[in-house]
């Protein structure tokens, strides 16, 4: 009875894998090259789509705004009180509040600044204007360029004071507060307390080209109204949740008037971006790949058939016929294996080495970096099949009469 | 004195057409100790009744019991058990793997038939230091002579204790110095019990023998003691 012992056969096809290194090497180069574009176009698509979705999280991710329609009727009582902000305020994941009524789209209202530095300046300007909590400031992500932002005791003595957007500033001529300027909004005057700067959420670029009053003294003279709009900002990951439960802290009795605009889901942004690039490189890797198994497959049938007296002798030393599949199955799946090695890792590297040099964080799958060997393993193992199934079939009269 | 081989009416018809017949009614008993040459010239049938002795072809008619066993009637998988473990090949070429040193050469005897590596190595050391190799070891068999290539061949078919050494033109690859090297171990092999059949077209390699026997077309002879 025949027997191969598993170490014997390892040993066997190792020394076959061994024996032509130069061969080995371009057979392994094949499987490098595929396995090597799949761990890098993976790994570089997961990286970017890492890098997109990172931008989201870092900036409108944490945003939500509600809208409030205007009343028809100005004298009704309106949707949202300005006191039923601090509800929100109390939602838990939420870090900051505000809420302004805006002159409708198109009413802008009429805008001077008093003091008069260059006759040909257009000084009567219109501009939109905000009646704001003491808040906006942290909500927006603004600052100030000079100056002070109003506070709750403006609000609650009604101060006329007013804070300029950096353009709405520039428009009017003022660039300094501390010779205390005035504007005249609709003829009502105002003391500008302060400027803004940059104001760095993307939906209150408004706040720019404003004019922002407490929002009891805009009430007061200029009849701006309840309030139009709130801006939150959560806690990374909470906008879903705040979307959700703050109409309902806003206007408990009708929370469906209300308009909500929260940035998209990020976890789907991401997957779908990355999906859209990897889909494509990924086909790409898997071509390689096959170009790679193919070129294993027909390496080791010129192997075979070079090494027909090889196969002849072992016959007849008593070797089965699947002794000989078995051995050249496994020195195919050898050749697969050492490439998904090399290939995985310089796909890493390949990975790390774009993340630096485009200052990314580099996103490797671990799984994948361990399964890649394997997919090399069974792509060699597949591409061994039919060169086995050739060497198995010869004859050991006819192997052992080739070439020696 | 037991027989190793007996073979009876053994005829081999090969499927062609017209049919080619290579053997016809072949006779032969061979026991154990035996040192049998079969000659004639090319296309006699010598090397179908060498493929049909090492089991390596199924003859189309007669019977061939190895050591009592009839192997015309074994399956294909009893038959390549058999082939590995009771037969030694000896082979005009050597068919020795260029690329293993002369040790791991010779470990190949017996890695079919389930022998432990360990083992092997052994009993490799010793078929090597029984044909005069024990120094070349890591030798890779392109650095060796003909002679020691044969040398060791022979002993790779040795690491199995086979019961038959089946040579097919041992010598036909060497000169006249590592012909003669070779043909005195054969004495010595056979003088320490092994049995030996030898297929040449050499007659100075068959006077050698103890027994000879002639094929000419097919047809075996027994040529009388010189």
């Amino acid at each position: 009875m025949s027997r191969l012992p598993l170490k014997d056969l390892v040993r066997e096809a190792i020394g076959g894998v061994g024996a032509r290194p130069a061969r080995t090497a371009l057979t392994i180069a094949g499987i490098v090259m595929g396995i090597g574009t799949l761990v890098t176009t993976l790994g570089v698509s997961a990286t970017a789509g890492n890098q997109i979705a990172g931008r989201f999280d870092a900036a409108t991710a944490t945003e939500v705004t509600v809208r409030v329609d205007r009343a028809a009727d100005r004298d009704a009582p309106p949707l949202v009180a300005w006191t039923a902000l601090d509800n929100v305020v109390r939602l838990n994941g939420v870090t900051a509040v505000a809420g302004y009524s805006r002159t409708p789209e198109g009413e802008d209202l009429p805008v001077r600044a008093t003091a008069v530095k260059d006759p040909t300046r257009i000084l009567n300007r219109r501009l939109p204007v905000l009646g704001s909590t003491a808040t906006l400031l942290d909500p927006a992500r603004a600052d100030l360029a000079v100056g002070r932002f109003f506070d709750g005791g403006h609000i609650s003595r009604h101060d006329r004071v007013a804070v300029l957007g950096a353009e709405a500033a520039d428009q009017l001529g003022v660039t300094r507060i501390d010779n205390q300027p005035a504007v005249l909004i609709s003829g009502e005057p105002f003391t500008v307390i302060g400027i803004l700067g940059t104001v760095r959420r993307a939906d209150q670029q408004v706040l720019g080209s404003a004019v922002i009053l407490p929002y009891t003294a805009a009430d007061d003279r200029l009849r701006l109204g309840p309030l139009t709009t709130v801006t939150i900002r959560t806690s990374l990951g909470a906008t879903r949740l705040i979307a959700r439960q703050a109409p309902l802290a806003l206007a408990s009795g009708d929370p469906d008037e209300l308009q909500v605009e929260a940035p998209p889901d990020p976890a789907s942004l991401r997957t779908g971006v990355a999906q859209d690039v990897s889909g494509l490189l990924l086909v790409l890797g898997l071509v390689s790949l096959a170009v790679g198994a193919l070129g294993i497959a027909n390496v080791t049938l010129v192997t075979v058939m070079e090494r027909t007296a090889e196969i002849g002798l072992r016959r007849a030393l008593g070797a089965r016929r699947r002794h000989i599949a078995a051995q050249f199955l496994l020195e195919s799946t050898v050749v697969g294996l050492l490439g998904g090695i090399v290939g995985a890792s310089t796909g890493v590297l390949a990975v790390v080495g774009i993340s630096v040099t485009r200052h990314w964080t580099p996103v490797v799958d671990g799984t994948l970096a361990v399964a890649s060997p394997l997919v090399g393993a069974v792509v060699g193992l597949m591409a061994g099949l039919y060169p086995a199934m050739r060497a198995a079939r010869m004859q050991p009269v006819d192997a052992l009469r080739g070439p020696s | 004195m037991t027989e190793v081989i007996e073979l009876a009416g053994i005829g081999r018809v090969f499927p062609a057409d017209p049919p080619v017949t290579a053997l016809v009614g072949v006779d032969l008993r061979v026991c154990r100790g035996d040192y049998l040459a079969i000659v004639g010239p090319s296309g006699s049938g010598k090397s179908t009744l060498l493929n049909v002795l090492g089991l390596l072809d199924v003859p189309s008619s007669g019977r061939y019991l190895l050591e009592g066993v009839d192997t015309t009637t074994l399956g294909d998988r009893r038959r390549t058990g058999l082939r590995g473990s009771r037969i030694g090949f000896i082979f005009q070429s050597f068919h020795l793997l260029m690329y293993r040193t002369v040790l791991e050469n010779v470990m190949l005897g017996g890695l079919y038939t389930g022998v432990p590596a360990p083992e092997r190595r052994d009993r490799a050391r010793a078929a090597l230091d029984r044909v005069g190799l024990g120094h070349r070891h890591e030798f890779l068999p392109s650095r060796l002579s003909g002679g020691e290539r044969q040398r060791t061949a022979i002993a790779r078919a040795l690491v199995g204790d086979p019961a038959l050494l089946l040579c097919d033109e041992p010598t036909g690859n060497l000169d006249s110095a590592n012909t003669a090297a070779v043909l005195d171990l054969f004495d010595d092999l056979r003088a320490d019990g092994a049995t030996l059949l030898v297929i040449t077209h050499d007659d100075a390699v068959a006077a050698r023998a103890g027994r000879r026997v002639r094929i000419t077309d097919g047809r075996l002879t027994e040529v009388a003691p010189a």
